[in-house]
């Protein structure tokens, strides 16, 4: 593993999703900016600065977390109930900050770092909050959505259609059942990733890998017959 | 070429992508480094990549740049 000189350089390369190695992390920690350092001394107190920099810090938490609800947007969270979720989001963001406070290396300004958290509790409550009023059920399985989803016109179906049976194919032929089960719960359901996860006892990595390799396999199926291009240089 | 781009950006995968758990790892560093208007995709290509291709990572980094340059005014 390397370690380039400064924090502009990759880091150590590690295992990921597709069929390569790839990690990329900071070279080295780096001293905090004197705006962090203070937040840091402050937290690491005793008595009424620690007390005030944590009120702080909620309030900051709370801010962002409610303004992050807002801006998904999609689940139409409002009123009593957007509050809950952010004050939730922010106390367990709290909860997770202060534990690991050790962990924070100076690799961003302290706030940006403590953000993370209270984001990411959003995303996962954001995630839970999915199921209690799901569109379609889990094991549903309308293959009529599929044109809708790619943006294939119903007026040009005649050009289509023989893809749209490729596909179909292909998902049944080259994906193992829980890679089938993925593809059908996210791009035939609509299910968030997230929410998928949750349902399916798993996480967003282990979901994302298994559509990632889903995603490689029916493009490789597709473009052997004929369907899609070559993905030569494999880069978007 | 294909008649198919979404369906084709769809499965198209990049091998640099590193993956959900490397991007969430790296993201308030990612962020920071973006509000700079550092080359940040030049820098981490992997993450960028996954970040464009992984729509729940995508929208935690949206939400943090946002969340960031929200506090910075």
């Amino acid at each position: 593993m390397s370690a380039g000189a400064g924090v502009a350089s990759l880091g150590s390369i590690m295992m990921v999703s597709g069929n390569r190695t790839v990690h990329e992390s900071p070279a080295a920690a780096a001293r905090p900016d004197a705006e962090s350092a203070e937040w840091l001394r402050r937290l690491a107190d005793s008595g009424p600065q620690r007390e005030a920099a944590l009120a702080r810090l909620h309030g900051l938490l709370v801010r962002i977390a409610r303004a992050e609800v807002t801006r998904r947007g999609r689940l139409a969270i409002s009123g009593p109930e957007l509050d809950d979720l952010a004050y939730q989001a922010a106390a367990d963001a709290l909860l997770a900050i202060t534990s690991k406070l050790g962990q924070f290396r100076g690799e961003s300004r302290f706030t940006t770092w403590a953000c993370k958290f209270v984001i990411l509790e959003v995303s996962a409550k954001l995630g839970r909050h999915f199921w209690r009023h799901p569109a379609v059920p889990l094991d549903a399985e309308d293959w009529d959505r599929l044109p809708g989803r790619f943006g294939f016109d119903p007026a040009q179906e005649a050009e289509w259609r023989d893809l749209l049976a490729a596909v179909r194919r292909a998902v049944d032929d080259e994906l193992t059942p829980r890679q089938r089960q993925v593809f059908v719960a996210i791009v035939l359901n609509n299910i968030p990733l997230d929410a998928l996860a949750l349902e399916l006892a798993s996480n967003r990595n282990a979901i994302y890998k298994m559509l990632f390799d889903a995603r490689r396999k029916l493009r490789a199926a597709l473009a052997a017959n004929g369907y899609l291009s070559h993905d030569i240089a494999g880069h978007s | 070429m294909n008649g198919w781009p979404e369906l084709d950006r769809f499965l198209r995968t990049d091998p640099r992508d590193v993956g959900c758990a490397q991007a969430m790892d790296m993201l308030h560093v990612y962020v920071d480094l973006v509000v700079a208007g550092a080359p940040v995709e030049e820098r981490y290509p992997g993450v960028a990549a996954h970040l464009r291709a992984c729509g729940p990572c995508g929208e935690d980094f949206e939400g943090l740049l946002a969340a960031v340059r929200g506090e910075a005014h």
